[in-house]
């Protein structure tokens, strides 16, 4: 069985790649789940097939958002009908829209700039057209 | 030995036949009928997707059915249909038996798969493949979603009914002289396979019954309004069906150890290591379901877990891949088509488990979830791998099934069509998936770089396309008019091919 052993280190080469793979995405991501507490909440609610928007003062935005640069905001994702999920490629946010339940995520955009937020989650008929401005205002 | 096209039966005394070969011939051919119907879909799709705005399609809903039925169709009408005709056409040559342990129950369980494909196909629902709810529930349409439901029973059903059939063929009825650690790994692929489908079917039957009566107003497992969590439902899904893409890799698997040895002219490398991952793979396989939830708000340290389990899926994996390249290192290689076609599958393998691990790290995950990254990762794997050993394994058994030999040029071409093809639609929609582009959607961002990249997809969908005409030339015209083979070494590699003296049918 003279094989044997370039099988294990062969094992324990992948195996040890996959310890520190998971080990710093496991550290990444927990620098990433803390919520500053400074930061101002938005509710975003999903429904077919648009985005609304609540800001604190209560005021509301339907597909579009503006927020200020330099600023930490804490989103609240609902859903009034079905799953969708909100997402703002350029800043790499994911999260479900689940009937039901409340999810948080959280950014701080630090330049001025129009981004695209656009539905992740297929919700129906015009889950394609399912999309909104973010506005990070100076 | 069914040398059909030599000397050709009555339809009928095919159809009604229980002998393994025959049913084993019916699940091929109709799992090619699917895959080509799978097919036209996903050139459908690709043309829509070739030009922002309305391409073929002017209606959305019509492009939602076209994926939904796509997805469905390749995965329960392609995948396992043709490992399960494969199964039975060699599993009782391989275990030395004279047929399946219970012959009756496997013709049963192949003419479950027409009704359950025509509710599919007939129903043409929008739900897609997974059918989450509250959509699947509250807003699809009937009866397009109820009659997906009942396909779906019907095809789980078929599937339970030819498990069990395997495993006491293999456990029960296989040479009384032949130990279990000298059974083919192709058996082991066919046996743990089947054991998985056994431990994870259930779950997703339960979760069709719980959604179809939620459809009825019935209950209300799923309703938020009422009580109920859509989470739940997704849960019991991915247990299912994410073991499932193991039920549907480990048959490749098996075929690979079948193929490699034998092409490249030398014994296995570690035969039992094989055994091990294969066993592995398939408990493993279960401890990872819910990291396509990873953005449904679970808590992190459910997210931790997920991970974990994912990650240690990884060096079964590894292992294997392992004992194919250490099988053929030095070996005297003879590339004909099935040696082709399970390398070219091996080195997609390679790049789609790269891809895996980013989908599993948790804050890459962000990135891709969702997007067209996934839809790369999992069509390289479905189709760049399991489909390309699916397909050299055809070619293999190709003498065998029709006493006749394929041509092997033809078979070269369509080879480098859908290999290029594979890599041009596949790799660029993982680079679609990081620039953003949600998947199942009907029209994206009229953006220049969108544009081009889904038009390198669309052109590769039409590569692969091309290739799988040529196939089914190859194949018919082979089929009647090829020369005939040498029965007991077509592909001239001094082995010894599969018994084909396996008597007509009973």
């Amino acid at each position: 069985m003279g094989h044997t052993i370039y099988e294990w280190v062969y094992i324990g080469v992948v195996v040890g790649i996959l310890i520190w793979v998971g080990a710093d995405s496991w550290l990444v991501e927990k620098h990433l789940e803390e919520i500053p507490e400074e930061a101002t909440t938005i509710r975003v609610v999903a429904q077919q097939w648009f985005w609304t928007f609540e800001h604190p003062d209560g005021t509301k935005e339907v597909g579009e958002l503006h927020v200020k640069a330099g600023k930490a905001y804490r989103f609240e994702v609902v859903s009034k009908d079905v799953i969708h999920s909100f997402n703002v490629p350029y800043f790499v946010m994911t999260m479900d829209a689940v009937p039901g339940r409340v999810n948080k995520i959280w950014f701080a955009p630090a330049e001025p700039g129009e981004f695209l937020i656009q539905c992740r989650e297929y919700c129906g008929l015009l889950h394609y057209q399912m999309r909104a401005k973010l506005i990070v205002e100076a | 030995m069914v040398l059909e096209v030599r000397k050709p039966r009555p339809l009928w005394e095919i159809l009604f036949s229980t002998h393994h070969t025959d049913v084993g011939l019916l699940y091929i051919i109709s799992s090619f009928v699917f895959l080509f119907m799978g097919g036209a879909l996903a050139m459908t799709i690709r043309t829509e997707l070739l030009t922002p705005g309305p391409t073929i399609i002017s209606d959305p809903a019509f492009f939602n059915r076209v994926f939904t039925v796509h997805g469905t169709d390749l995965l329960f009408l392609w995948l396992l249909p043709f490992a399960a005709g494969m199964g039975n056409y060699l599993i009782p040559i391989l275990v030395k038996y004279k047929d399946m342990a219970y012959p009756r129950l496997n013709a049963v369980a192949y003419w479950m798969i027409p009704p359950g494909a025509a509710l599919i196909w007939l129903g043409w629902a929008d739900i897609g493949w997974y059918g989450y709810p509250p959509y699947s529930t509250i807003r699809a349409p009937g009866p397009a979603a109820d009659m997906w439901i009942f396909g779906l029973k019907i095809l789980g059903l078929s599937s339970i009914l030819g498990s069990i059939n395997f495993v006491v063929t293999i456990l029960k009825c296989k040479h009384p002289d032949m130990s279990i650690m000298k059974l083919p790994l192709f058996v082991w692929g066919i046996l743990t396979t089947s054991i998985m489908t056994l431990a994870a079917l259930p779950t997703f039957t339960a979760a069709l019954i719980m959604l179809y009566t939620d459809r009825l107003g019935v209950s209300s497992f799923f309703n938020p309004a009422m009580g109920g969590d859509p989470i739940a439902y997704q849960h019991l899904f991915w247990f299912t069906f994410h073991p499932e893409v193991y039920i549907f890799f480990m048959p490749a698997i098996g075929m690979a150890y079948d193929l490699i040895p034998k092409f490249s002219r030398k014994p296995i490398f570690s035969y039992a290591s094989g055994v091990i991952a294969l066993i592995l793979l398939s408990i493993i396989g279960f401890a990872s379901w819910a990291h396509h939830m990873l953005a449904t708000g679970m808590t992190f340290t459910e997210k931790t877990v997920f991970m974990i389990g994912t990650l240690a899926a990884v060096p079964m994996s590894a292992m294997h891949v392992f004992n194919w390249l250490a099988t053929s290192w030095g070996g005297r290689i003879k590339f004909a088509a099935p040696m082709k076609w399970t390398f070219g599958g091996i080195a997609l393998f390679f790049a789609a488990g790269a891809g895996g691990v980013v989908n599993t790290a948790l804050p890459l995950d962000f990135i891709t979830h969702d997007s067209y990254w996934v839809v790369g990762h999992f069509h390289l794997f479905v189709m760049g791998t399991i489909s390309f050993i699916f397909l050299g394994f055809m070619y293999y058994l190709f003498p065998l099934i029709t006493g006749r030999m394929y041509n092997e040029r033809l078979s070269s071409i369509h080879f480098w069509l859908m290999f290029i093809g594979a890599i041009m639609v596949f790799v660029t929609q993982h680079v679609l998936g990081l620039f953003g582009m949600p998947r199942r959607i009907y029209d994206y961002v009229s953006d220049p770089d969108l544009i081009i990249m889904n038009q390198i997809a669309t052109t590769g969908a039409y590569l692969q396309g091309i290739g799988m005409a040529v196939f089914l030339y190859n194949m018919i015209n082979s089929a009647v008019r090829g020369k005939p083979a040498k029965m007991e070494d077509p592909f001239e590699i001094g082995e010894v091919y599969y018994d084909h003296r396996r008597r007509e049918p009973h």
